[in-house]
């Protein structure tokens, strides 16, 4: 191979974009998948259960991507990334499914970029501004801890596409749990000041519990993971009273708005253009 | 007995084989080699910016998660740079501060603001297409741990050229508004992009050694030539002009010419004097200071592990 052969075939070759526009070694997980909706089951209550799933992911990741350039570490630009391009992957399968089911048939960017704050319905956790690399971990533990779990459950849904997603999705979420509770430790344990950044971390998570535990019944066992960790990190468990409001519902901080702005503002400055 | 290493060395390079980290070596082809690995992971981790300020803007979930991963892949490429230059003895934390502190340099595209868009095509084809012709030469350094980041980077780099280069058709394909982003990023990155090279070989005052120590394997101005011309018919393909008047194919030399880059410019970035030197390394500094109390108690509970553990095995 010479030296520039690479560069010499860029033009070449474009009939087939889409072989490697998502990357290499990636695998469909939805390969030989029936995607017809099985008999027995509310299109809109999965369609929404989908949405909503996809809006968490989409809002997480959306907040991990601001980390970019900024983390403590280059291992953790690196490890901040992966988790926010799997939850963006995961937010991509969830709204195609939607689209599939609510009979509507639009595109995950039609998700995405065209509804306002007001129909998004990811919880609250998930969007609140970013604050410190505690903060970031202490919300990562409790939101991978308790997307884990759920997906878990999802793995045996009737409907076969979300159980294939949700099975992908273990993989990804056991990972990032780890990476959390890891993380949760050190902190926890390292410095005076590592220790009270996390304390207030957890303060500030602690009202947002309680939204998480209404929309799926999965407590015990999030309670049972964050108790496991939060002990051997030296670190108390937060006693909370939850907020009123639900982000399920429609109902968000004064923050969402403006992260939305951010990630459609391109998107519909140029409504007819294709990306 | 220095002399018999030198022999031996010399005799490697001119054998085309490769220095491995154990092997003797001259302190200036450490030094210099050293310098040089550095100033590339620098750039691989300062170059994360003026993309990544577009991976919450991306307007599809597709380009966000091209994009998302672009970037990451530039940390990761860091990663190994900076894991090359510690095998010659090196220490990540101590050219860490060397670049904040301004004292190691990193690749001055990368002082130019990204303005829409368009500029992640762009810096895609251009400047991975640089970084391209400049590296895949590397893979045959003389330095064995250095040419095998190469090799894996390269390969990874031209992923990003290809994926820059589907953005920019697919945008040529779009609206009208889409093609003028386009170009209008196309006329601000050319120039910069050819200064990638270097200076011209005559005032390129390293050059002529590395080559010699086989560090390097063309000149500069070689490099240069070598990315227009083949950067000439990829524009046509696209449907934009390059922004160079005197641009223009000389059959008799089987090569393009073209104009000079205004090498004042480049002085001038690589000074400190471009658009965007202080925010990039404003950005990299605050990371670093704001990320100090993660990486203490990092530390100070490894410290804690490895004493528990002591006790433990006491008891």
């Amino acid at each position: 191979m010479s030296d520039d052969h690479v560069y010499m075939t860029l033009a070449e070759g474009h009939e087939d974009d889409t072989r490697w526009a998502y990357g290499t070694g990636f695998e469909d997980p939805l390969h030989g998948v029936d995607t017809t909706v099985p008999e027995g089951i509310d299109a809109g209550e999965l369609a929404a259960l989908c949405v909503a799933l996809a809006d968490d992911a989409l809002v997480s990741a959306q907040r991990l991507a601001e980390w970019i350039t900024r983390a403590p570490e280059l291992e953790e630009e690196v490890a901040l990334a992966n988790i926010g391009l799997d939850l963006l992957g995961q937010a991509r399968l969830l709204y195609s499914r939607a689209g599939q089911v609510d009979g509507t048939g639009r595109d995950e960017d039609a998700y995405a970029y065209v509804r306002d704050a007001g129909d998004f319905h990811n919880v609250r956790l998930a969007e609140l501004p970013n604050g410190d690399f505690a903060f970031a971990i202490v919300r990562l533990l409790v939101l991978s801890s308790w997307r884990l779990a759920h997906f878990e459950q999802l793995a045996s849904h009737p409907d076969p596409v979300l159980a294939a997603i949700a099975t992908k999705g273990v993989k990804e979420l056991a990972y990032h749990r780890q990476y959390a509770a890891e993380w949760a430790v050190r902190l926890g344990d390292g410095t005076q000041e590592s220790h009270r950044r996390m304390r207030r971390a957890q303060e500030q998570v602690a009202p947002y519990l309680g939204e998480l535990f209404t929309a799926c019944d999965v407590r015990d066992e999030v309670v049972t993971v964050l108790r496991q960790v939060t002990e051997a990190a030296g670190l108390p468990m937060p006693v909370y009273r939850p907020l009123p409001g639900s982000g399920r519902d429609g109902e968000h901080t004064e923050h969402l708005a403006p992260l939305l702005a951010e990630l459609q503002g391109v998107a519909r400055a140029h409504p007819e253009a294709t990306w | 007995m220095t002399e018999q290493l030198q022999e031996h060395f010399d005799a490697t390079i001119s054998r085309d084989q490769r220095i491995e980290p154990r092997d003797w070596m001259p302190d200036g082809y450490r030094k210099t080699l050293i310098r040089q690995i550095a100033q590339h992971a620098h750039s691989e981790i300062i170059g994360m910016q003026p993309e990544g300020e577009w991976i919450t803007r991306a307007p599809s979930l597709r380009r966000k998660a091209i994009l998302f991963a672009k970037v990451q892949d530039e940390a990761g490429h860091g990663l190994y740079l900076y894991s090359a230059a510690e095998t010659l003895g090196a220490d990540r934390a101590d050219l860490t501060n060397r670049l904040i502190e301004g004292r190691q340099k990193y690749s001055s595209i990368f002082n130019y603001p990204t303005m829409s868009f368009a500029d992640v095509g762009v810096i895609g084809w251009f400047v991975d297409g640089a970084a391209i012709c400049n590296q895949v030469p590397l893979c045959r350094s003389s330095y064995g741990p250095y040419a095998r980041a190469m090799v894996r980077i390269c390969k990874e780099e031209s992923f990003h050229q290809r994926q820059g280069f589907e953005l920019l058709m697919t945008m040529m394909r779009g609206t009208e508004a889409q093609r003028e982003m386009v170009q209008d990023a196309v006329n601000r990155w050319w120039w910069p992009s050819l200064m990638m090279f270097g200076p011209p070989d005559d005032s390129s005052p390293n050059s002529a050694q590395s080559m010699a120590w086989k560090i390097k394997r063309h000149s500069n101005d070689e490099l240069r030539q070598r990315f227009v011309d083949m950067t000439v018919p990829q524009a046509d393909k696209l449907g934009v002009t390059l922004p160079d008047p005197e641009l223009r194919w000389n059959a008799e030399r089987g090569h393009h010419d073209f104009g000079t880059p205004d090498w004042d410019e480049l002085m001038r970035v690589i000074k400190g004097d471009g658009p965007c030197n202080d925010q990039r390394m404003e950005r990299r500094r605050s990371a670093h200071e704001e990320g100090a109390w993660v990486r203490e108690a990092a530390t100070a509970h490894a410290a804690k592990q490895a004493a528990r553990a002591e006790k433990g095995a006491v008891a």
